[in-house]
């Protein structure tokens, strides 16, 4: 059981790459925190940082009030789940699970004794005597748990530990790691690029961005509250949609039409100092086919009118796709987000729209449709710093 | 069959279609099989010649009284060239003499091997020129880089010798020659053995290592408890061929006591009855036992350390 608390910690590479910028994350005993972003964001070195793998550059790393800068892996007392699995290819699953307890010099039969133990939480017991190599991936995985759990650290360092799995395991695994977090009630840091994984897990989410981080909150705050472009279109599945706008007297003109903003949203960008150019934002979620909204709510929210692009009907939901003649310009910020996250996922970043709407909708491909949202879903972005406007947290 | 107008032949011909399909597989299986042994044979047969009839006709020999010095006493003797050999003094101590080499050297070179490869896999600078300049000993032909050595223990003249007690002549008895012999073995070959292992540390993930720093080992446990087992398939290669070469040990001795003292190996005493002797009976005998011996040791490698390297007993599920 521990704290963990990441003080300005930075690190810079011998080859002078800037990987993690002054991080500063307090984790609390037992909590399970993500760190998400895209690839290449300093994730695991900021993991490996908080493990004793990597020399910390600068800012101190505090293991329950300590300073661990300069402590080695072994006296942290710290366990690891490595994407690689990392299981020892020589040893039977009972001795890759007992290593750690060997090398702490535990007498024989507590050794099996846990071993045992965690075997039977990990659904192991008949997997005992064999050699990983003839495990399947899902197996290995655990064994890589069973490891990690045995030695009761003060800490479980996860480092995508789920990105060898394909999608059904992934999500079965996902819901052990959560149960078994919760009942360990381990201090628990996981890293991952998945914001699906990130959204279900933490207690709370760390976001980052080219070694910086952009926004630390539960998921459900991100997911309202994101603090920029970035965080927007990270967190949520299909992200979310980003238009141009300007914005008049708390009236935004975009190719959504002509919307008034609702006072609050209003209020927010008046405090802000808000420009007059915007990005406004708004997830697939948020829309609606106005013939399925009921005539009080239909008022107070606004539409617009184009032909759907193509439709994906998933069962309970549809997705509808627009093309909307405007080329979103104007935001580096943007254009940098679509980089990172592999531009098809931003939708926004081309002139598309993604909608989702109810199964009962009667909307079809290339027949016009009025769409329905509610302005006060919408988020407004500073185009230049990516800042949210309506920010209100 | 021919009235195909019914349900059942028309089944009854797609089943055959698809049994003719698979024998049509296997033929063409086979063909391919057929054209692979073609392309190997004229490969196999050089080889055959150029290996099998060699090792066919010395162990013809060595069933022979041979002498080239007395041609006519030619005739079969059976295994008699054996049992002279082998109840022979100056044979065993060849044979004394050249295990002892065998293993002095290659536990040597095993453990400066590995410490060089540990070396040359950690630089990250100048990786090309460490190696490149590590294994300068061994580009060097054996028989000048022996009678380099030769020359630096010759008393007076030589550098090393001089930095011994006046008139010591190392070359001149047993013990020192044998040092000597085999500080010049394991000179040339370390780099060989260190390249070898360092293909073995190449395999060793890297987030292995981790996970071992992770699970509260040190450097040293790391290495022999992590390091070590995972490699140990390249660590068989290697000491199995150090093994096998050091056993034939002929340049360095033949340069440097030219077998005096008691210190030829089985391949000087080889050399001796063959080529100086000319008697190829015994010397094909020899032959014959350094060829077993050789066989035996790679056996013993094999079956004792290979079955229990990692992914041998994965039944092919990788
Ligand atoms: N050993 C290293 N030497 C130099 N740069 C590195 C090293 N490891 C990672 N980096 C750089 O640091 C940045 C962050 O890497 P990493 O933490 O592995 O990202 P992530 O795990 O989020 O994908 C990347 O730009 C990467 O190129
Ligand atoms: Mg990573």
């Amino acid at each position: 059981m521990a704290e963990i608390v990441l003080d300005k910690v930075t690190k810079r590479y011998p080859d002078g790459a800037q990987a993690v910028s002054e991080m500063n994350i307090e984790i609390a005993d037992g909590e399970f925190i993500i760190l998400v972003g895209p690839s290449g964001c300093g994730k695991s070195t900021a993991l490996n940082m908080i493990a004793g793998l990597e020399d910390i550059s600068g800012g101190e790393l505090r293991i329950d009030g300590q300073r661990a800068n300069e402590k080695s892996p072994k006296d942290r007392d710290i366990a690891m789940v490595f994407q690689s699995y990392a299981l020892y290819p020589h040893m039977s699953v009972r001795e890759n699970m007992a290593f750690p307890l060997r090398l702490a010099k535990v007498d024989d039969a507590t050794v099996n004794e846990k071993v045992e133990e965690a075997a039977q939480i990990l659904d192991l017991n008949q997997h005992l005597d064999r050699r990983p190599a003839n495990l399947s991936g899902g197996q290995r995985q655990r064994v890589a748990m069973g490891r990690a759990i045995v030695r009761s650290p003060k800490a479980f360092l996860m480092d995508e530990p789920l990105s060898n799995l394909d999608a059904k395991l992934r999500g079965q695994m996902r819901t052990s790691v959560s149960k078994l977090q919760k009942q360990l009630a381990v201090t628990t840091v996981y890293v991952t690029h998945d914001q699906t994984e990130a959204m279900t897990l933490g207690d709370r989410v760390v976001v980052l961005r080219g070694g910086h981080v952009q926004q630390i909150g539960s998921p459900q705050f991100l997911y309202e509250q994101p603090a920029n472009l970035f965080v927007a279109g990270f967190i949520g599945s299909p992200s979310m949609n980003f238009v141009p706008g300007t914005l008049e007297d708390g009236v935004l003109k975009s190719v959504l039409g002509t919307t008034v903003l609702t006072d609050r949203v209003r209020r927010l960008v008046e405090a802000a100092g808000g420009p007059r150019e915007v990005i406004a934002g708004i997830r697939p979620e948020h829309f609606e086919d106005v013939s399925l909204v009921d005539e009080k709510h239909r008022e107070a929210g606004a539409t617009f009118r184009s032909t759907v692009d193509v439709l994906e009907s998933m069962g309970a939901e549809k997705y509808a796709y627009f093309s909307l003649d405007e080329q979103l310009t104007g935001s580096e910020e943007l254009a940098e987000l679509a980089a990172d996250a592999g531009s098809a996922d931003v939708p926004g970043s081309g002139s598309t729209i993604v909608t989702r709407l109810d199964a009962a909708s009667a909307a079809a491909e290339g027949r016009e449709l009025e769409v329905w949202f509610d302005p006060e879903r919408l988020q407004l972005f500073d185009p230049k710093s990516g800042k949210n406007l309506t920010f209100d947290g | 069959m021919s009235h195909a107008v019914t349900d059942a032949p028309d089944e009854g011909s797609a089943a055959s279609q698809a049994k003719s399909k698979k024998a049509k597989l296997s033929e063409g299986k086979k063909a391919e099989r057929r054209l692979g042994w073609l392309l190997c044979a004229p490969a196999a047969i050089v080889m055959l010649a150029v290996t099998g009839y060699p090792i066919v006709y010395s162990i013809w020999l060595s069933l022979q009284r041979y002498d080239l010095r007395f041609p006519g006493e030619q005739e079969f003797v059976g295994f008699d060239n054996y049992i002279a050999v082998l109840t022979n003094s100056y044979w065993w101590t060849a044979f004394g003499t050249t295990m002892l080499i065998t293993v002095v050297t290659v536990a040597i070179e095993f453990v400066l091997g590995m410490a060089l490869a540990l070396v040359m896999h950690r630089t990250l600078v100048g990786r090309g020129l460490v190696r490149t300049v590590a294994l300068i000993p061994y580009g060097i032909v054996t028989v000048a880089a022996a009678f380099s050595w030769y020359y630096a223990w010759t008393p007076e003249t030589g550098y090393l010798a001089n930095l011994l007690a006046e008139g010591g002549a190392p070359l001149t008895e047993y013990g020192p020659s044998l040092l000597i012999i085999a500080l010049a073995e394991v000179w040339k070959t370390t780099p060989f053995m260190a390249l070898l292992l360092m293909a073995g540390l190449a395999l060793v993930p890297d987030d292995l290592m981790r996970a071992a720093s992770m699970d509260g080992a040190n450097a040293w446990q790391r290495f022999t408890k992590v390091m070590l087992p995972v490699m140990k398939p390249a660590i068989l290669v290697a000491v199995l061929f150090r093994t096998l070469d050091a056993f034939r040990i002929f340049d360095n001795i033949f340069v440097l006591t030219g077998g005096s003292n008691d210190t030829s190996s089985v391949s000087m005493q080889t050399y001796n009855n063959l080529i100086k002797g000319l008697n190829l009976g015994i010397g094909s005998a020899m032959a014959v036992l350094i060829f077993l011996t050789v066989a035996l040791i790679a056996f013993v490698f094999v079956k004792g350390f290979g079955t229990a390297a990692p992914g041998s007993d994965d039944g092919g599920k990788r």
